[in-house]
């Protein structure tokens, strides 16, 4: 409940501070995002699962998004950046369709 | 790969590890944890990934705010926190202080998240605003301008090369009318100096009326060219019974039977009128000089009348003469 409540502040606060992404940040920033979608959609599964650590949410949260971010970096400087972001998004848009599928059998058992 | 999630929930089990390089990467999603040190300092993973996002949000003028007002409810929680995690960053997990706990990394969560909401609808107004160059990245934007500048040489290249023809073209077109009014113009004067053309304007009119005997082709020939020499650019000849016959210069005349005048082989019976176009004085005075036409006409009983005529008319017309032999030298 308080998660929902936060992401609904963070949406208003967006919304309503309308900030400029910054230049050196904007080949990341979707990136980071789809990565954190993934970390939330994982934490949602677990917590269906009955398996959700803070924790480890946390963590993994933080960790997805700085590997992503890390990986279009490292592509970027090696010149391959649009692929390989490509790359990320395709894995961990896979990664999400799996967590919304496990999330949807534990709503649904279908 | 469901497997995986199953066990750990949330995909990436090994958290920190890769997160230390990538410090100077320009990482957006870590700003929550910056508030946290203030509180959760002790918080094993948070704790290693805090320090570059720190120096890293400074452009990020919103953030601070809205993590406080995240983070401020629970505050009085947070200060209990220390012990709790010490303790489990020593290792010796599942104490006392459950509640607290729960509480830190609550707060954590919904820093995350509300930083989740946060970046993600500035991310969606910022590819709506501009979704064309603002999701592009810096490698494809060079590529689209490289190629935007070659395409423009391109039909630079193109504009000039047809302005090029389009002027060839003019100029063709503008000589090409300048050679026409020319050829015209020649063809013009040509044709009245051939005879195949009619021609008016200033000019005689010489009439010869016989006196004692008949006007001799001798006659008519002089005074014909005493007209060419005094300037006379058209002539015709007509008799008595109104046939006419244009002067070129290859017209003969001979002494036809009965005092007739055979011009071009057309018989012609007197009085003979000369209609000469030309300039009328000087031709008068040619017509008129001291033992001249006029004089050796009225010396042998005739006479001559010379008129001057504002639009002498020259319609008489020779027919073009075939060329057999001369071809034009080109």
């Amino acid at each position: 409940m308080i998660a929902v409540l936060a992401l609904l502040a963070g949406v208003v606060l967006g919304v309503w501070l309308d900030p400029t992404v910054p230049a050196a940040l904007q080949p990341y920033l979707p990136i980071a995002v789809v990565a954190a979608l993934d970390a939330v959609f994982g934490g949602v599964r677990a917590k269906l699962d009955r398996i959700f650590d803070d924790k480890q949410f946390v963590v993994s949260f933080i960790s997805n998004v700085l590997v992503a971010a890390l990986i279009v970096y490292l592509g970027d400087q090696l010149g391959v950046g649009g692929q390989l972001s490509t790359g990320v998004v395709v894995v961990l848009g896979v990664r999400i369709f799996g967590n919304v599928a496990a999330i949807r059998r534990h709503l649904f058992r279908a | 790969m469901s497997d995986e999630q199953t066990e750990t929930g949330t995909g990436w089990p090994q958290p920190a590890g890769p997160g230390r390089p990538a410090g100077p990467a320009g990482e957006p999603d870590p700003r929550p944890d910056a508030p946290d040190p203030d509180e959760l300092s002790p918080l094993a993973p948070a704790g290693p990934v805090e320090e570059p996002d720190r120096d890293e949000r400074s452009g990020a003028g919103a953030e601070p705010v809205e993590d406080v007002t995240v983070a401020l409810p629970t505050s009085d929680e947070a200060a209990g926190e220390p012990a709790g995690d010490a303790g489990e960053a020593g290792g010796s997990g599942a104490s006392a202080s459950v509640r607290s706990r729960f509480s830190a990394a609550g707060v954590m969560i919904a820093a995350l998240l509300a930083l989740l909401g946060f970046t993600l609808v500035v991310q969606l107004k910022t590819t709506s605003t501009d979704p064309t160059s603002g999701a592009t990245r810096q490698e494809d934007l060079v590529r689209i301008l490289s190629d935007l500048d070659a395409r423009e040489n391109r039909l630079r290249q193109d504009i000039a090369s047809l302005e090029e023809s389009q002027r060839q073209l003019r100029s063709g077109e503008q000589g090409r009318q300048a050679a026409l009014d020319e050829a015209t113009r020649r063809a013009d004067e040509l044709g009245i100096l051939a005879g195949t053309l009619p021609a008016t304007g200033p000019g005689l009119s010489v009439r010869f009326e016989a006196g004692g005997k008949p006007i001799s082709a001798t006659r008519v020939l002089d005074a014909v060219q005493e007209l060419r020499g005094a300037g006379a650019e058209a002539m015709q000849i007509s008799g008595g019974d109104r046939a006419t016959a244009r002067i070129i210069a290859s017209t003969y005349f001979l002494d036809g039977e009965n005092g007739s005048l055979v011009v071009d082989g057309r018989r012609l019976t007197g009085p003979y009128t000369i209609t000469v176009i030309g300039d009328p004085a000087t031709m008068r005075t040619a017509l008129n000089i001291p033992g001249g036409v006029v004089a050796s006409v009225q010396g042998d009983g005739g006479n001559v009348i010379v008129e001057d005529r504002e639009a002498a008319e020259v319609s008489a017309l020779h027919a073009p003469i075939k060329l057999e032999h001369a071809r034009p030298v080109s």
